[in-house]
């Protein structure tokens, strides 16, 4: 049995111990570590202020076979005795793992150690930055590299107005060239935070000690900065920056000491040098991670460090592990941008590409012949990462503008990428299944699965197919050789209001669960009544044929329109009441509203009975139809709106509300550039402008998220509800079943540009009629509930059972937890969906 | 065997489905198709064991009369219960008919216990 010690139980030091511990779980293991808590993702630590918890970030606990001392740091190596010192014991060691990370570099000035000056590496230092936060309003960022925009991005989420200082010339000088700098630095400041490029901090200084060196002579006549919060960084140009809050986040320096205290072989610039076995100067001890120097470099990154542990625990276990370097790419989200850089972004040629609208840049690194790719870097967008790595050594790929532009259909999925995730299908199960001949989504359906979940990967099937060459069958079903789009127009100009005509006219058969909903769909969107009205309701899936949302018990759950979130105290108790009343599980959506779940069929019209009364209708959160315009509260109450959202969104939601479309649709308003009500994550996004509004088309969460595009810029509130109108009428008519606005938009021959030339410029002589549809839709809004409500007939099918209208469905039941009812199951269904 | 009446025909949309409870508890799904052919399989879909393949969406697959889950929408044949999508998945199917108006579904004799 060896003993093995470790100092430091960072990321790299716990990787080293649960990775020996599968190797050798009968060795001794004794962990020092410096800090209170066990390891936790460092490189996640600013999601702790955007709602992680310290237990969220945790790497987990280590098994009982290991001694983890915590809050007990290694002082010292007696290298001759074998034994590693704490300031309570020793421990003596066959084998010792130094794993000592490093520390955040803060410059030499004066003034550092003042109060409200912060390092960002633990989270300790969080916690303090977040405590020292509450008082403050102003926060300064020393450093923009990936550390200081990690630590901008956490002052932000802090509520500070934030700025960043950064003595290179543009932002993250390690990994960016300067034009991405530039390009990550308007993205940047869109969000609201202020960069200050090529500015070195000369000192530090606080109120209480400027007012001691002004008093004396008297001649400091500036007034007292009482808003900022008492500190003032001073730059060596001599200009001031005033504020309440400063972190040190310029980079890191290795944790070394212990190694040099203890004798070994240092490298010039800092680290303990190792070997590319990671063993240093002492053949029985090992340096890995940050600390370690190998060919006189440190990595600042985590995955050379676990490299580094893996070829450790090798070589312990006897092995022949070699590091072999490290790949320093990196792809992130820094602050919601896309920053990606690979391989070696110089080389004697280099390929360009910057689109200052969208804020998007990219770089190829290219050999002198321009056909090796050597690296590059990618702001903004970060889609072709993946491919263009791999490539890294051999020819370009592809054009740099195809690959952003996505003409590279598919080039960087890999097979083991999952395409349906509701039944766990992967690319290559899909691809042998085109092999094997399946032709169509139904026929992949069959005997993948994929595709009959909740059917967002359809459209990815459908690009599968045609990347495989099959042609594609536009057909909706079996029933209708028309694709949506088509049936649309067959509808609109022959009139057809039944779809019993339809099928008789222009299909074959009776029909089916994929062609009766989207018939449903275009009758709705073309203003023919009720839609549970008549032959209607027959087409109608079940969301839509009770006007509510199935769960998985078979109950439904209710959601009253919200319009824009704004709802008074009147209308909270309202629903609050209810839900009470009925035992139901109340929740707020991810749209600004309250779900209610848990209602048995015969419980819903009573449920809107109550609703309706008090003023409410229906939210359509069972229909493919406009959900919901979510809003941040604007110019009426925020100190940095600049138009008023909150009307805009409770105007839009009411022009809009029970359009029915070929998927849902979500909306937002974001009163300022801060972006709060997260606008470009829906169908159509808007956000204020000093000069009016920015219409952003495209968005959404879900299966596959996609950022909304700018369509137009500065419009009025006129000219931007009639761009509104005409691109939801294009959309409602051109879409496939099923495809959300960004696939609709990917598809659209022309994209963005002809988007704008045929609802701006009326390129094809439709806007006219687009706004008399829309203008129709408007007029003929009813609130579906409240129709229901005035209609015995309909009313009549809200029952469990036709033979026993008075008796509940026996087998819905609910337990408690956590003050609220939740559904029990009765057992485990017979046979698994997938 | 016994005939157990159900409702009215013209309780039942056409092209729609409705549940009914039989006297022993079991649950009934009842369909009526647009040439007034009648079905009746079981309630409980199995692949979510809720209680709701009355909700579902009636159809054809190549002519044979079908009904989808509204859960999460296996095709089975309102006729032999048989799942299209999932081999060895069927409903249980119910004799079903139509005299003066009234739909009514054989039911087995209840056995004493």
């Amino acid at each position: 049995m060896k003993r093995i010690v470790v100092i430091g139980d960072g990321m790299v030091g716990r990787h080293f111990t649960t990775t020996l511990r599968e190797r050798e779980p009968g060795w001794s293991v004794t962990v020092l570590a410096e800090e209170n808590r066990p390891a936790y993702d460092r490189v996640r630590l600013s999601a702790y202020f955007d709602g992680a918890t310290a237990a969220d970030l945790s790497l987990g606990e280590l098994d009982d076979g290991v001694d983890l001392r915590l809050g007990e740091a290694a002082v010292r190596v007696d290298r001759e005795r074998h034994v590693v010192h704490s300031a309570l014991s020793e421990y003596p060691y066959d084998a010792l793992v130094i794993a000592t990370g490093s520390y955040p570099f803060v410059p030499p000035i004066p003034g550092t150690d003042s109060p409200g000056c912060f390092v960002y590496r633990t989270l300790d230092d969080l916690e303090a930055i977040r405590d020292h936060a509450a008082g403050v309003d102003r926060g300064v960022v020393v450093g923009g590299g990936l550390l200081g925009l990690e630590a901008a991005n956490a002052l932000r989420l802090l509520g500070l107005d934030t700025t960043v200082v950064e003595f290179a010339p543009h932002l993250m000088p390690a990994q960016l060239d300067e034009a991405g700098g530039a390009v990550l630095r308007g993205h940047l400041e869109q969000l609201g935070i202020r960069i200050a490029c090529g500015t070195a901090v000369a000192a530090v200084t606080t109120d209480a000690a400027e007012r001691q060196s002004a008093t004396p002579g008297g001649g400091n006549t500036e007034p007292p900065r009482a808003a900022s919060g008492g500190l003032r960084l001073t730059t060596s140009d001599g200009t001031h920056l005033d504020t309440g809050l400063v972190v040190f986040a310029a980079g890191v320096r290795p944790r070394d000491a212990i190694g040099r205290d203890s004798g070994l072989a240092m490298a010039e610039r800092g680290g303990i040098t190792v070997d590319d076995t990671c063993l240093t100067s002492d053949p029985d001890v090992y340096a890995i991670g940050e600390c370690a120097a190998v060919d006189g470099r440190c990595f600042g990154l985590v995955a050379p460090g676990y490299a580094m542990a893996e070829v450790v625990v090798d070589r312990l276990c006897g092995g022949d592990a070699r590091f072999a370097g490290a790949d320093t790419s990196t792809k992130l989200k820094l602050l919601g941008v896309d920053v990606a850089s690979f391989g070696a972004p110089d080389g004697p040629l280099s390929t360009n590409y910057l689109d200052p609208t969208e804020g998007v840049y990219a770089k190829l690194a290219l050999s002198d012949d321009a056909r090796t790719l050597l690296g590059g870097i990618l702001v903004g967008d970060t889609e072709p990462y993946g491919l263009l790595r791999a490539s890294v050594g051999g020819p370009v790929p592809a054009r740099l503008a195809d690959l952003l532009a996505r003409a590279v259909p598919d080039a960087e999925l890999p097979d083991s990428a999952q395409i349906c995730s509701c039944h766990a299908v992967t690319k290559s199960a899909i691809t042998s299944a085109i092999a094997e001949g399946a032709c169509d989504v139904a026929s992949l359906g069959a005997c993948t699965k994929a595709g009959s979940g909740c059917g967002s990967c359809v459209p990815l099937l459908k690009q599968l197919l045609a990347d495989s060459g099959v042609s594609q069958n536009k057909a909706v079903c079996e029933h209708f050789a028309y694709s949506r789009a088509e049936l649309f127009d067959i509808v609109r100009c022959a009139g057809i209001t039944t779809f019993s005509d339809l099928i008789a006219q222009h299909g074959t058969g009776r029909g089916c669960e994929v062609c009766k909903p989207v018939v449903a769909s275009i009758l709705a969107s073309l203003d023919n009544g009720h839609i549970l009205d008549g032959e209607q309701a027959a087409l109608q899936d079940t969301n839509d044929h009770f006007l509510a949302n199935l769960q998985r018990n078979g109950t439904y759950s209710v959601v009253p329109r919200v319009p824009a979130g704004e709802i008074t105290p009147e209308k909270l108790i309202t629903i609050g009441a209810i839900a009470r009343d009925y035992g139901l599980y109340t929740k707020i959506t991810g749209a600004q509203r309250i779900d209610m779940f848990g209602a048995r069929v015969e419980q819903l019209p009573a449920i809107w009975r109550r609703l309706v009364d008090a003023g409410f209708e229906s939210g359509h959160a069972y229909g493919k139809a406009l959900r919901t315009v979510k809003s941040c509260v604007g110019t009426t109450w925020c100190r940095y709106g600049v138009q008023d959202s909150v009307t805009l969104a409770i105007d839009l939601e009411l022009r809009y509300r029970g359009l029915r479309s070929p998927h849902k649709l979500k909306s937002a308003v974001s009163g300022c550039a801060r972006e709060c009500a997260e606008a470009r994550g829906k169908d159509f996004g808007i956000i204020a402008t000093e000069a009016g509004w920015n219409l952003y088309v495209g968005g959404n969460g879900g299966f596959t998220p996609r950022h909304a595009q700018l369509l137009l810029s500065d419009l009025d509130t006129e000219s931007l509800v009639r761009y509104i109108d005409r691109f939801l009428m294009f959309y409602v008519r051109t879409a496939d079943r099923l495809q959300r606005t960004a696939a609709w938009l990917e598809n659209l021959d022309g994209g963005l540009d002809y988007l704008r030339e045929v609802i701006v410029d009326d390129r094809l002589g439709i806007c006219a009629e687009l706004d008399a549809a829309m203008d129709r839709h408007v007029a003929s809004y009813r609130d579906e509930w409240s129709a229901v409500l005035e209609d015995p007939d309909k009313l009549s099918r809200f029952v469990s059972f036709v033979n026993a209208p008075e008796t509940p469905d026996p087998s819905i039941r609910f337990d408690t937890s956590r003050g609220q009812p939740l559904p029990v199951m009765l057992e485990r269904p017979r046979v698994r969906a997938s | 065997m016994s005939w157990e009446p159900i409702c009215a025909l013209e309780q039942l949309t056409p092209e729609r489905g409705r549940a009914a409870l039989l006297p022993d508890g079991t649950q009934v799904a009842l369909f009526r198709t647009r040439d007034d052919d009648l079905f009746a399989v079981e309630n409980l879909d199995p692949f979510s064991n809720a209680y709701v393949m009355s909700r579902g969406i009636l159809g054809d697959r190549a002519g044979t009369p079908t009904v989808a889950s509204p859960m999460y929408k296996q095709v089975f044949d309102l006729a032999t219960g048989e799942c299209k999508d999932a081999e060895r998945v069927r409903l249980r199917t119910f004799e079903v008919s139509c005299r003066d108006g009234v739909v009514a579904v054989r039911v087995p004799e209840a056995v004493p216990v």
